[in-house]
């Protein structure tokens, strides 16, 4: 036994600050390669119409490619093979890609594409998904009998509940460089997946998994925005790459990003909820409808976890979900931290709290009266473990934001206070994990050992929370692991950087790893067995722990392996005059199993949070004529310091046997609550919200009830 | 165009129209500054000149000719910039790390005991989608005070 400081809990200094604060990090956009040319897309300017000519008169210099430049098939591989990555003769959305063009000077090609005419016949645009005619996916969760438990009823509560898009809004748009060579294609780029992109561009260039290599620069944030939009962006610049022979950057100013990438779909959620007298819930009957966009994309697994998550953290013997993914003809939604979660558990938390105002029950009382506890059984029927931890996130929030007391004080005053409780699973959802089968490994050096994982660092703290987690198995100081970058020539496939497994699901692997490697060491440290024998890799394949079932058929079992647990509060202040909101106070606690690096964990609840604050009050994607017309920062306005409410953070730690040291994913949960209990603040504050963003033009509309409930 | 950066004299040939933030990225090789929108709203491609926070997406690069630029690379040259970059690491102010070059260079005008109000006031052009700012004001204060409490919220 070494005698070796623990990093596991501890807030060891993150591998990549140094680098960070002195601008030494490379970006995609730092990077230069000798010829390199830079590309630009020709995207549709009409919603919907077919396409009856392009006319381009541009110099040789130019490179021009269209869909005939595709040596492979013609979509972005992702779930479904519907969108693709040029348009050929049918256009479904503004800013679908048309042509690609490379020029060697990048001045060259500012406003390149009023020398470039697209022509079109129009045809009539849908943007209401209740009146779409292609549904791209279906989910129905069925527990119990509805009729029954409405029947037992004593009140039966109805609502209507409204998200809008939401854009994730890294502050480093998206970019990638496509270095073409000996019938190979190697992509650099700003993503979270890397073997996303290495499996589209196989299929887009027709090319073997060794040909291909994708290798991720510093990435400046994704939240979604970068697992499967990159797919089409490195198919682009291979395809220009390609037909010209020289390396060929692409990287879109903020107005493209904004108008041509993924946001978070919009939602409409109907809610119809039996109870008893006394508060107890006796039926939830729940329809989710998502406005997927123009093309399939992930719309089918972000209703998965919406549906999921749609009854909330509550017990309830009689749930049924339907769930419905629709096309409309705008830019394709996709991936954003929560995936679905916040828009259904947004609905199910104003509900919740229109349910209170009804019934007359104070909001704390009928959340304890229905939250899940250890041994009940969520909507899928997934009997929950002792780390359930719904009632201790909800008590220790009421109890640190004194909710029961300031919910009195400021009755009837411009200050209101509200709160929301949630839950998230960690991992992919249902059998996913199993498909996906995960590997990780680990090779040890002549210090210590050297993590190879597909998972990307984002800005979460992926590399440092991994060799956190592996020196504390292995035993070794965390200075003595090292993080390989992640290149899809050295590193396995790991899955996907998203739905809040890169700590339990990865981190996992990579615990095991450290301890097959700590064992084959027999009593020897790393430096040691390294001078002896020499290196050696270890290698673990995600397997599901003993009794994880899922019936993908029935969409019933064990949607996650785990669940963390969040309870917020929020209080703020309506300006009377101006309607706009002020959120004074929010109290954060969550419940996240253990926090590997409790520093990076609060971190990534406090920016979460400051996200769903904004996705509440001021994120407005504006939509006029299937393009988002207010495409700037000017506009779009996330919150900037001045509007930074003071957050308290308080994270429980309830372990997850399964988890590595016990810990549960927590990424994206902190993006769930905050929107519902902005909503719920407004209510006590005498405004009937019901669709976010809550921009004083919708409380204006709402108006105000004179006398606001207790 | 002659320009000082770093306390390093620059000779530019360029278009004197050109943005300061691609000088200073093409022209010198400083890639530490970046851009995020390219129309002042974020923050991320902020320099001193002469000691003031500017958006170098919005400077055309003549103006800063005969001045001194100071850039990320060149931070730790102001008086309190390395504490600044040390305490972005230790206290969470750094995630994905883009929007903090911008933020540090926002912060490094400030007076050491700065109050919070005047920190957030001098940031408030400088934006981040990571952290939500109370990590960034940590750091910030740390950086600018000799004790600090190392609370988990403010």
């Amino acid at each position: 036994v070494r005698d070796v400081p623990r990093a596991v809990g501890t807030n060891v200094r993150r591998k990549d600050g140094d680098a960070k604060v002195t601008g030494a990090a490379k970006y995609i956009d730092d990077l230069t390669f000798p010829g390199m040319l830079y590309g630009a897309t020709i995207r549709s300017t009409i919603p919907r119409g077919r396409i009856s000519g392009r006319r381009v008169s541009l110099p040789p210099d130019f490179i021009v490619a269209d869909h005939r430049d595709i040596p492979g098939k013609n979509y972005v591989a992702l779930i479904e093979p519907d969108q693709p990555c040029l348009a050929v003769d049918e256009v479904r959305h503004v800013a679908e890609p048309i042509l690609l063009i490379a020029h060697a000077g990048k001045h060259a090609l500012i406003d390149i594409e009023r020398r470039i005419a697209i022509d079109y016949q129009a045809a009539t645009p849908n943007y209401d998904p209740e009146k779409s005619d292609l549904c791209f996916k279906e989910i129905s969760i069925d527990k119990g009998r509805i009729e029954l438990g409405l029947r037992n009823a004593d009140r039966v509560i109805d609502g209507e509940y409204r998200t809008g898009h939401q854009e994730q809004l890294y502050i480093e748009t998206n970019g990638v460089i496509a270095v073409p060579g000996d019938g190979r294609i190697t992509v650099y780029g700003s993503l979270q997946c890397p073997y996303y992109v290495h499996k589209a561009l196989m299929v887009a260039l027709n090319l073997p998994p060794d040909r291909v290599r994708v290798i991720q620069t510093e990435t400046g944030g994704g939240f979604g925005g970068k697992e499967e939009y990159p797919s089409m962006l490195a198919c682009h610049a291979a395809i220009l790459a390609r037909k010209a022979g020289r390396p060929v950057k692409m990287i879109y100013d903020r107005v493209e990003d904004l108008v041509a990438t993924t946001k978070r779909h919009p939602s409409i959620v109907r809610h119809r909820t039996g109870l008893s007298r006394d508060g107890r819930l006796t039926a939830m009957d729940i329809d989710v409808i998502m406005d997927g966009g123009a093309y399939a994309t992930l719309s089918a697994v972000v209703l998965s976890r919406g549906v999921i998550h749609a009854a909330g953290p509550y017990r309830c013997d009689h749930v049924r979900i339907r769930g419905r993914a629709m096309m409309t003809h705008t830019p394709p939604n996709g991936a954003f931290r929560g995936f679905g979660a916040p828009q259904t558990q947004f609905a199910v938390e104003a509900h919740m709290d229109r349910i209170a105002e009804q019934l007359g029950i104070d909001p704390v009382r009928l959340r304890e009266i229905n939250a899940l506890k250890p041994g009940d059984t969520t909507a899928t029927g997934q009997r929950l473990g002792k780390d359930a931890s719904a009632l201790p996130v909800l008590r220790e929030a009421v109890k640190r934001s004194a909710f029961r007391k300031k919910r009195r004080q400021l009755t009837g005053t411009n200050r209101g206070i509200g709160l929301s409780l949630f839950f998230h699973g960690s991992g992919f959802t249902g059998g996913g994990e199993v498909k996906l089968a995960s590997k990780a490994s680990l090779e040890l050096t002549a210090s210590g050992a050297r993590i190879l994982v597909g998972s990307t660092e984002i800005g979460q703290g992926t590399r440092t929370m991994h060799a956190q987690i592996v020196a504390d198995a292995l035993g070794v100081p965390f200075e003595a692991i090292d993080v390989h970058e992640v290149d899809t020539g050295c590193v396995p496939d790991s899955g996907p950087t998203v739905a809040s497994r890169t700590c339990m699901i990865v981190g996992k692997l990579l615990e095991r790893c450290a301890r097959d490697m700590r064992a084959r060491l027999g009593g020897l440290t790393p430096a040691q067995y390294f001078r002896q024998h020499g290196s050696f890799t270890v290698t673990a394949q995600y397997e599901p722990p003993p009794g994880l079932q899922w019936d993908d058929e029935r969409y019933a079992g064990d949607a996650y392996g785990s669940y963390a647990w969040s309870c917020n509060v929020v209080e703020l202040e309506v300006d009377p005059v101006t309607l706009e909101v002020t959120p004074v106070q929010v109290t954060a606690v969550a419940e996240i199993g253990k926090a590997i690096h409790p520093m990076m964990a609060v971190g990534q609840i406090e920016g979460g949070t400051a996200q769903g604050i904004g996705y509440a009050l001021t994120e407005e994607v504006v939509m006029k004529d299937g393009r988002m017309a207010n495409a700037q920062l000017t506009n779009y306005i996330i919150p900037t310091p001045l509007d930074a409410a003071a957050i308290d953070v308080a994270i429980l730690e309830r372990p997850y046997v399964h988890g590595p040291f016990g810990a549960k994913g927590v990424g994206e949960m902190p993006i769930d609550g905050p929107a519902p209990a902005v909503i719920n603040a407004l209510r006590h504050c005498g405004f009937d919200v019901r669709s976010i963003p809550a921009t004083p033009e919708r409380l204006l509309a709402a108006g105000r009830r004179l006398k606001a409930e207790g | 165009m002659k320009i000082v950066v770093n306390g390093r004299a620059h000779k530019i040939t360029a278009h004197p129209m050109k943005r300061l933030l691609d000088v200073l990225r093409e022209d010198c090789g400083l890639t530490g500054t970046k851009e995020g929108c390219g129309e002042g709203e974020c923050g991320a491609c902020t320099v001193l000149i002469d000691g003031v926070a500017v958006d170098s997406c919005l400077v055309p690069a003549v103006h800063a000719e005969g001045r001194q630029v100071i850039t990320i690379e060149g931070a730790a040259r102001t008086p309190t910039g390395k504490a600044l970059q040390n305490a972005f690491v230790e206290h969470g102010g750094a995630q994905c790390g883009i929007c903090t070059p911008g933020m540090i260079l926002a912060a490094a005008p400030l007076r050491r005991g700065a109050s919070l109000h005047q920190i957030k006031t001098a940031l408030a052009g400088n934006l981040c989608r990571c952290t939500g700012y109370p990590a960034i004001f940590r750091s910030v204060e740390a950086a600018l005070h000799k004790k600090v409490k190392r609370g988990r919220s403010r």
